[in-house]
């Protein structure tokens, strides 16, 4: 396992690399991204980014891309073997998955874990005005659309049908196949939850525009901002993760306090 | 404690002898000819609040104090009731109001049941009774005169003896709960075939897949690839009634992913447009919503028993208790551009039953 | 008679207490209480911690009776549409049935309503565990013995009981949770050959959802269910009143006597303020524990669903035994369907339940035993039995634990799938291993209890011996503790003898094969023959 605490290293995963099975798992992710790739390549109403972005900018994102992100992506970010393209998949795309520390990749797995966020806010911008100025894609969202100010019953109900499945009715996450999961969503960022919508990232599905309009997803991060900041009426949630929770503390804390109670009623005086 | 002790008799003989019948067989059980004796009871011993006054007044110090403390505890909670109020939109009112009142409430409750039971332990008299056991049937007299009375109420009834009349009265009380069962089959509608409903959903030719819950028709431009839409039938969200039951057989998933993707059957080659297809969302096990879709694996999930399907052949099962795959609905463009059913679906959706085939 | 006399005196008495004794008076010419008084006052009960369980289950269950009549006065049993407009923001302006908008008013509308659903709900949880607890207690000293085989079928039919009543319960607000679960019903009923679609018609009136289930549910939930388990619990009291509760082995104790505390006034006490202390429990947890929050679930709808869709805990073991069928198990088979994956769990579940349900019957056959019983079996000294236990308590609790599968996954970065193997392993293989460990512990502290009474505990105490040896002291047992370790019932196998007809019929067979599984591995409790000799090696 190799880590990558200074990003203006090159990668050095090359013992990893020479691995056979090593290889075998990131073709497999490979293919995993290519799919993110094309979906959002292929998107016909995406809001493409045409603001002038300094060629400064880009240039410098560059530099970071070729030294960080080109083993994977390759050189022109057109993919490889163990890294999907990243032509056409938008500023967004990258918010998100190096703002939520998913990418760099630190390792093989299911799925790229949320980790501590390896690039400062400028790197990552700058990153993001280099893949955007490669072809047209989702652009960061405007800070509008992510003042948490919507309608939250609006919200709720979206998240009930479209997300709920996945990600828990309360945002706690949950299990998907073969050891992938849908995280929890507590303490996400407005931003990288509106990133997440419009840019499918790993098995998430799309949720563009005209399938969610930006005001209903506006309506969604409010609804789940109220949950993050309003406390559970009945006291503490237990990990909102339904009966199952519910049914093990009573057992534990319930039976258990009142057979602890039990003994000491029926133990005989001193 | 001469009485309890067994000593040089046998154990189990003693059992049987004095609890339960005249020698009740005791069974393969073992007879332990020299059993080790019963010793009686050990010697009793005081407690502190026995011998120490002052220990037996702080115990009854602590006794009355609790039970001070639960009046308390129903003050506060009839205080919290009136302080904490519930604010309209406002749960963390709720959460106080709750918290408060509860608290008060425990109080009262622990402080009542803590102070009885050292009561109870440190200061009410704490010798152990003894009971004799007595066997649980009755006496030999009780049971002859059971016996009796059963057989003085047959010569006095002729029950025994009238056969016709037993038999018909037999018959009769058989006979008087079977229209109470007829009655229960007003439970449901009486002109339906459950197995008819069952095999058909709102779909017809032409109607508009729509996004679920605002009934916005889709367009096929609107799904792009790796996208999944939650679908339910253009007008289902107009519906005066049975609007529930209908998306219980209706909702779709939408999904679009790249044609070469997709292994079709020929015979299903036109069900889908341009790598779009749709899926029943009712899991053909016993029919929760499968509504988690993986993009890139292209897997389905049904979150209650974990049945996966894959999208990509004719939602075939591949993980999980199910065994159908997920019906299809085959679609089309309109001239609109919208997308449409080209029918119902061709199967029934959602779990199995009996009547289907 | 001495009832007479008895009442006379007591009458005389309550006269000279002014009031009291007026009123005792009046209430007896009228209802001769003090008949019921002489009877069970001083009633002897035994004092141990685990006679106490089933007294959870039965202050759990008034718990739940007080708060739910405090909830009807607030809900609406209709299913009827109506738009919510309540004081929880996030839920405003959404259909949904008039119970479920009901549900939330008495969660944010009503002060101290969230409380009193909340201690309803964690007092049914704890209604269900008691009961499987006390089970459990009873299973395992043997207490289900002659003559309290029937009170064990009225137990368990009450354990039955209260799961219908929590699973009603739990689908009356008509959330998106329990209408899940209400949908898997459904699934599952219609997998029941020949009848299961027209249950399924008939329950829900129509097709699934319907608008009628809601309320049918709150006509068992309130009325039908807790009038029998309220007949039924009275059954059960008065079957513990007539045998007279079973006792630990110790010293003094017999199987013609009981040894405790009369009824008043120290179990009284006791138990009077137990029901506080339970009752205070539930109070502490439902003042600071969330429980059921169906503002989050939202209302039923069959589209959404949320991840970790679960029962709750006692309905578990019956969704992960559905979770645990591999694919494939359904065919189309004479131009019906047979649902294999629904019927395999439904069976397996109903032949659980049956051997649970009548195995003192069983034991009782196998080892011929007529006699009364009513001093109870350490688990260790009936290792089969004991055995049997643990192999059923590890195919409950892995199909217990499948329902949490997903759970499990992400809460411990595995695979659903890997955990769907290993608990498929676990449910087939686990009985077994369980059984087997379970014997071999019980008959090695059943050594170790032989090896105390014959030598003494150890000391820990090392001696040199004068002649270089070391030896380890030990010390001797005294005689009352020494009597529960001897006091035990010990049964052989048993031998088939051929009837009248000199013939071995195949019941005998059968219950000589059951016997010898049984019995085979035994160890007999030490006698005074041993005893002396033991001694006379010390000294």
């Amino acid at each position: 396992m190799t880590t990558f605490n200074t990003p203006k290293q090159p990668r050095g995963r090359k013992a990893g690399r020479r691995s056979p099975l090593a290889s075998v798992a990131l073709i497999a992710i490979g293919l995993l991204f290519t799919g993110g790739a094309y979906a959002a390549f292929s998107t016909s109403t995406a809001s493409a980014e045409t603001n002038a972005t300094s060629q400064q900018t880009v240039g410098e994102g560059q530099k970071l891309f070729a030294a960080n992100c080109a083993t994977c992506h390759g050189l022109a970010a057109q993919g490889s073997g163990s890294g999907p393209s990243l032509i056409g998949v938008g500023a967004a795309a990258v918010d998100f998955q190096v703002g939520t520390g998913r990418m760099p990749m630190q390792m093989n797995g299911p799925q790229a874990q949320k980790k501590k966020v390896q690039f400062t806010e400028e790197q990552i911008a700058s990153l993001a005005a280099y893949v955007a100025s490669l072809a047209p894609g989702p652009g960061k969202p405007d800070a509008s659309l992510l003042d948490a100010e919507g309608n939250a019953a609006n919200g709720a109900e979206l998240f009930r049908i479209n997300c709920a499945m996945c990600h828990n009715v309360a945002g706690a996450g949950g299990a998907l196949t073969a050891g992938k999961y849908a995280p929890n969503l507590k303490g996400v960022t407005e931003a990288h939850i509106y990133e997440a919508m419009v840019t499918g990232p790993q098995s998430m599905p799309v949720f563009n525009d005209m399938n969610i309009s930006p005001e209903s997803k506006r309506d969604i991060i409010t609804y789940l901002k109220y949950l993050e900041k309003t406390p559970s009426p009945g006291g503490l949630a237990l990990g909102s993760l339904g009966p199952v929770s519910e049914g093990l503390f009573l057992w534990i804390f319930g039976l258990g306090s009142i057979v602890a109670l039990t003994v000491w009623i029926t133990a005989k005086s001193n | 404690m001469a009485k309890d002790d067994n000593s040089g008799k046998d154990l189990t003989a003693a059992d049987s002898s004095t609890v339960g019948h005249e020698g009740a067989p005791a069974g393969t059980a073992v007879v332990v000819r020299d059993a080790v004796a019963n010793p009686g009871f050990p010697p009793h011993r005081p407690r502190v609040t026995d011998l120490d006054p002052s220990a037996e007044r702080q115990a009854e110090r602590t006794v009355y104090t609790l039970f001070y403390l639960s009046i308390v505890g129903s003050v506060f909670a009839i205080v919290a009731y009136m302080v904490f109020p519930i604010i309209p939109e406002d749960p963390g009112s709720v959460r106080l109001n709750n918290l408060f009142i509860g608290l008060g409430l425990t109080l009262a409750l622990m402080a009542i049941g803590i102070g009885a039971v050292h009561w109870g332990k440190a200061l009410m008299f704490d010798h152990e009774g003894i009971d004799e056991r007595h066997p649980v049937r009755g006496t030999d007299e009780t049971r002859t005169r059971a016996v009796e009375i059963f057989h003085e109420a047959n010569v006095e009834s002729g029950i025994g003896r009238r056969s016709l009349i037993r038999n018909s009265l037999i018959g009769a009380l058989i006979a008087f709960p079977l229209p109470a069962v007829v009655l229960f089959r007003g439970l449901g509608p009486m002109d339906t075939n459950p197995s008819a409903l069952l095999s058909h959903t709102m779909w017809k030719a032409g109607t508009r897949l729509a996004i679920d819950p605002t009934g916005t028709p889709i367009k096929a431009s609107d799904v792009t690839l790796g996208s999944a839409f939650h679908v339910i039938p253009e007008g289902l969200q107009d519906l005066e009634h049975g609007k529930l039951e209908e998306k219980g057989k209706a909702a779709v998933l939408l999904m679009r992913l790249k044609p070469e993707d997709l292994n079709e059957l020929p015979e299903r080659k036109g069900w889908s447009y341009d790598g779009i297809v749709a899926y029943s969302k009712i899991c053909t096990h016993v029919g929760c919503p499968v509504a988690l879709y993986e993009q890139q694996t292209h897997n389905l999930l049904c979150p209650c028993h974990q049945s996966q399907f894959d999208v990509t052949n004719h939602c075939e099962v591949i993980f999980g208790p199910a065994k159908r795959p997920l019906p299809q609905l085959p679609i089309a463009v309109d001239s609109e551009g919208y997308l449409i059913a080209q029918s119902d679906f061709t199967e029934p959706v959602g779990p199995s039953f009996w009547e289907r085939h | 008679m001495s009832t007479a006399t008895t009442t006379t005196e007591l009458v005389e008495t309550k006269k000279s207490g002014g009031l009291t004794g007026a009123a005792a008076n009046y209430i007896d010419e009228r209802t001769s209480i003090s008949t019921a008084v002489k009877e069970l006052g001083r009633k002897i009960f035994p004092d141990h911690w685990s006679f106490l369980l089933g007294e959870v289950a039965l202050y759990s269950f008034v718990i739940i009776l007080l708060s739910g009549s405090f909830l009807t006065f607030f809900f609406h049993a209709s299913m009827t549409p109506v738009e919510y407009d309540g004081s929880f923001m996030p839920l405003k302006g959404v259909e949904m049935s008039a119970a479920m908008a009901s549900s939330l008013d008495i969660s944010f509308d009503i002060r101290g309503g969230l409380l009193m659903r909340q201690v309803h709900h964690w007092a049914a949880l704890l209604f269900v565990a008691a009961i499987g607890l006390h089970m459990l207690r009873i299973y395992f000293t043997g207490a289900f013995r002659k003559p309290r085989e029937l009170n064990w079928i009225i137990g368990f039919i009450l354990f039955i009981l209260a799961m219908a009543e929590g699973f009603t319960g739990y689908s009356l607000p008509d959330d998106l949770l329990s209408g899940n679960g209400l949908r898997i019903i459904d699934g599952m009923v219609k997998g029941i050959p020949l009848i299961g679609t027209w249950i399924s018609f008939l329950l829900f009136g129509g097709e699934f959802p319907g608008e009628q289930i809601v309320g049918r549910l709150y006509s068992l939930h309130i009325l039908l269910l807790p009038a029998i388990i309220v007949a039924l619990i009275a059954m059960h009291l008065l079957f513990v009143v007539v045998h007279k509760h079973t006792q630990y082995p110790g010293a003094g104790r017999t199987n013609q006597n009981v040894v405790g505390y009369p009824v008043l006034p120290v179990y009284a006490a006791k138990a009077g303020g137990f029901f506080f202390i339970v009752f205070g429990v539930v109070m502490l947890m439902a003042s600071l524990f969330t429980i059921n929050p169906i503002w989050n679930y939202g209302p039923y709808d069959p589209s959404p669903v949320s991840a970790g869709t679960q029962p709750d805990w006692y309905i578990g073991f019956a969704d992960g035994a559905l979770r645990l069928i591999p694919p494939g198990l359904e065919f189309v088979w004479l131009d019906r369907t047979w649902s294999f994956n629904i019927l395999i769990p439904l069976i397996s579940l109903g032949l659980f339940i049956l051997v649970v349900l009548i195995y003192p019957f069983i034991e009782a056959w196998v080892t011929g035993d007529k006699r009364e019983h009513h001093i109870l079996d350490r688990p260790r000294n009936a290792p089969t039995r004991t055995a049997i236990g643990a192999a059923g308590v590890t195919f409950y609790a892995a199909l217990w634990a499948t329902a949490s599968s997903d759970i499990i996954a992400t809460h411990f970065s595995v695979t659903m799938e890997g955990v769907i193997h290993t608990m498929q392993f676990l449910v087939l293989v686990g009985p077994f291993i369980a059984f087997f460990v379970a014997k071999r512990i019980c008959l090695a502290l059943q050594k170790k209890d032989r090896e105390i009474v014959l030598h003494g505990y150890e000391s820990g105490r090392i001696v040199r011996l004068p002649g270089g040896e070391y030896i380890e002291v030990h010390q001797p047992v005294d005689e009352y503790d020494r009597w529960k370790l001897v006091s035990y019932n010990d049964y052989k196998p048993l031998m088939i003898r051929p009837n009248a007809d000199g013939k071995i019929t195949v019941g005998q067979k059968a219950r000589a094969g059951l016997s010898r599984w049984f019995f085979e591995d035994r160890i007999a409790p030490v006698n005074n023959t041993e005893l002396e000799q033991a001694h006379g090696d010390h000294h």
